[in-house]
């Protein structure tokens, strides 16, 4: 039989744990349509015909949070058959309010309790049977992470599944419960009978979507009864209900969980009292910080990515292809298509793999441990006014070495607004494909001046926090704002089948989603550099390219290096931004050009003098980044339209930093041009956009920033 | 009123009321912060913000602010 099972429960109750032990390796990772939630699915491993839904960890189906809004739909559609619900015993009542939630909706609900041996080697106790009876669906015993009672219950939750109907179980006493099957009798007709129940409790809760599903006029007269309920008991329906569920729950668990008189301190608090100790948790922290770092960019996953690049493509693959291809008589441009377009993509695609394989095992472990909740805790205060999550210093800080893992590093941030806003402004950070840029300039216009580099560092800073401030006021783009209400779950050591299939997942999806447009933007560049309009091969200097780059240099004269040239490198950038030196030195007429560009120093003091060349740094810095970072933010945002406004975006603030700069640089040296008004008037609207009060209580800027 | 922000690390109190939008009062009760309940605050982040409570047995953190929606009084 053909059937599907959901899997759902409380964020930290073992879920994923328990996902990974039901489907073994089977499971598919995406997205759900919409948004940027993680969807995933597997077979169950007990019956292949079976499909296991993962839906979001969830406290509670609000309609709130897009996780909640997904599941919930996803539960109300009836797209399962029956329900696992994962319940963590040591946090029994505040699991069981998500439980109550599911029995309300009448699917055929198996409750999975988890860590019931965490439970019992406290000495504390819970008895089952009686749980089972009390909420009237079956519970059974498991173990996520040593893999026991699997096999019962997924005999139990299949043998639910088969039953295909929805009986909700109604909890509710008194005044509540007689009002609720009053809006019943009034919704019938207009809802199916496997809802009614459901919606009804809706309306009392003034539920947002409940509009759309019912007839104005039904729905005012049962809003009466909501009203008057409300009058009575003393509060708002929301409160009512969710004060009633609590209750239900403290009535449900009485003699069931047992608590021993040992008390003491856990191992958490243990734990906690250092790492999150007023002295030593940000020195902790830190240190975290420079061992992801160091791990993943500078050593393991910085050499094996290096010998990637170099030792496979460039030295072996790249080469002996061309050889091999040119020795079976293929066509020049056929070779160069295959050699320098596609199997250059790819490898910029495979390049990166091992810096995120190192990344992302890094990451699930610090997920999985307990630690990722702590440095959002310690760390919120710093960034939240600018937008961004405490977590978002971990994109920031590994962007500094690659903005592809720094980008895809965001994922960690539950709350969507401040994950996408991270991912938009972590590549603003100088990675290291842009020190051979500044060691350029820096070189030929500045003499070496390590200022230079120091200056770009904090501008990337400056910039993160500016356009979060701009990027968080702008409403209804980037998703919503959730509050920070946040669990700080338990420590325990990490589940290595866990780290190892999510460092799989989120590597395999990078390759897929980003790697897509990786390969295709740089097969166009490719296009782009050795052809002419009649498509005839030629050099560089008169390719596609070049004549695009002759058309819009116009636009960059205001910023002082309208020479064709630089524009040229600028969209050469995009492909890497170490590129920019190597195009230089083609359209300089070099061989070939050093790792700070040394030979062509003195040909770029005659095409910008040292202020349009710091502008012309600073633009390269933070316009666009290169397309594998464009293709990692694709995967962050969820869709084109959000990658091509955050694209648009750091264009403009790219712009407008390089064209103030240059222009008030100018009239600093009593050399003022036109540009120096629209200059003014764009630093201004900046500004307006900064600081503007968009009217919104949860968009404002804390009064006490000042 | 005295809110939960106002709370002195290590001390328990009891919820009177919560108020706020809409979308963290839901929030706040779906957590188990609701009328009658007892908190204790744990401490507050070495920057001062957010604070770290205990509520039905486990671990919570919440921003000072938000925490304001909170109406306590001592146990």
């Amino acid at each position: 039989m053909k059937k599907n099972i959901a899997l759902i429960g409380n964020p930290n109750s073992g879920k994923t744990t328990l996902f990974n032990a039901l489907t073994g390796g089977s499971q598919r990772v995406g997205n759900w349509p919409g948004v940027t939630v993680e969807k995933k699915e597997g077979k169950l491993r007990q019956a292949r015909d079976v499909t296991v839904t993962d839906l979001p960890g969830v406290y509670s189906l609000s309609p709130y949070s897009p996780e909640e809004e997904v599941s919930r739909r996803f539960l109300v559609e009836g797209s399962a058959d029956a329900v696992i619900n994962v319940v963590d015993a040591t946090n029994l009542e505040r699991n069981l309010i998500l439980t109550l939630q599911l029995l309300e909706m009448g699917i055929p609900v198996t409750v999975a309790l988890n860590m019931s041996d965490v439970v019992e080697r406290r000495g504390d106790t819970v008895d089952e049977k009686k749980l089972s009876e009390r909420l009237g669906c079956p519970v059974i015993r498991v173990s996520a992470l040593k893999r026991e009672g699997l096999e019962n219950l997924a005999a139990t939750v299949l043998e639910q599944a088969s039953y295909g109907t929805r009986i909700p179980k109604k909890f509710f006493k008194c005044e509540l419960s007689k009002a609720i099957s009053e809006i019943s009798g009034m919704l019938e007709g207009h809802i199916g009978d496997d809802l009614l129940y459901w919606y009804s409790i809706k309306v009392m809760e003034h539920d947002p979507h409940v509009p759309e599903a019912l007839p104005s006029p039904v729905l005012e007269r049962a809003l009466e009864t909501v009203r008057r309920t409300e009058d009575s008991l003393g509060d708002d329906g929301e409160a009512i209900i969710a004060s009633a569920r609590y209750e239900v729950v403290d009535s449900l668990v009485r003699g069931i969980y047992q608590k021993s008189e040992k008390g003491g301190k856990s191992v958490t608090d243990r734990i906690d009292e250092v790492v999150t100790n007023r002295w030593l948790a940000i020195p902790i922290f830190a240190a975290v910080m420079f061992l992801v770092y160091y791990l993943s960019i500078t050593s393991v996953g910085g050499y094996m990515t290096d010998w990637v690049n170099e030792t496979v493509f460039e030295e072996n693959v790249l080469p002996r292809t061309a050889d091999w291809l040119a020795g079976m008589g293929v066509e020049d441009w056929l070779v160069s298509l295959i050699v320098n377009g596609i199997i250059t993509g790819v490898g910029a695609v495979l390049g990166f793999l091992p810096q995120l394989l190192v990344l992302f095992l890094l990451l699930a472990l610090l997920e999985d441990s307990g630690y990722m909740a702590r440095i959002a805790f310690v760390m919120d205060r710093i960034l939240r006014r600018f937008g961004l999550s405490g977590k978002s210093f971990i994109p920031i800080i590994v962007g500094t070495g690659c903005a592809v893992p720094g980008i895809m590093a965001s994922r960690t941030i539950e709350d969507e607004r401040d994950r996408k806003i991270t991912a938009m402004t972590t590549s603003f950070m100088p990675c290291s494909a842009k020190l051979p840029v500044i060691a350029l300039i820096s070189g030929a216009l500045f003499g070496g001046s390590a200022w230079i580099a120091v200056s770009v560092y904090f501008i990337g800073v400056f910039s993160i926090l500016v356009s979060g401030v701009i990027l968080k006021k702008i409403r209804g783009a980037f998703g919503k704002a959730s509050p920070f209400v946040m669990e700080l779950p338990d420590y325990h050591v990490p589940s290595a089948r866990n780290v190892v299939l999510s460092m799989g997942d989120r590597s395999w999806h990078f390759v897929k989603k980003a790697g897509t447009i990786i390969v295709l933007a740089s097969g166009l560049i490719w296009l782009l550099t050795s052809y002419d309009w009649s498509l005839n091969p030629v050099g560089a200097e008169s390719s596609m390219l070049a004549s695009i780059g002759n058309a819009l240099s116009p636009a960059f004269s205001p910023l002082g290096w309208g020479d064709w040239r630089a524009v040229v490198g600028t969209l050469s950038g995009l492909v890497a931004k170490e590129n920019i030196l190597s195009t230089f030195g083609i359209l300089f007429g070099m061989e070939a050009v050093a790792e700070d560009g040394a030979e062509i120093w003195t040909y770029m003091a005659t095409i910008m003098s040292p202020l349009a060349g710091f502008s012309f740094l600073l633009f390269n810095m933070l316009c666009a980044p290169c397309f594998a970072a464009i293709g990692a933010m694709r995967r962050e945002l969820g869709s084109w339209k959000e990658t091509a406004l955050a694209v648009g975006y750091q264009c403009a603030f790219a712009y407008v930093v390089a064209l103030a700069v240059y222009q008030f640089g100018l009239a600093i040296q009593g050399t003022p041009s036109f540009w120096l008004i629209p200059a003014a008037l764009l630093v201004i609207g900046t500004g307006y956009l900064f600081f503007r009060n968009p009217g919104e209580p949860e968009d404002e800027v804390p009064a006490e920033a000042a | 009123m005295r809110t939960l922000k106002d709370v002195e690390e290590g001390e328990r109190v009891k919820v009177i009321s919560v108020s706020g939008d809409r979308i963290l009062k839901r929030r706040l009760m779906d957590m188990g912060i609701l009328k009658g309940c007892e908190i204790e605050v744990l401490k507050a982040a070495p920057l001062g913000d957010p604070v770290e409570l205990l509520v039905r047995g486990y671990r919570l953190t919440l921003r000072k602010k938000d925490a304001e929606s909170v109406g306590v009084e001592p146990l």
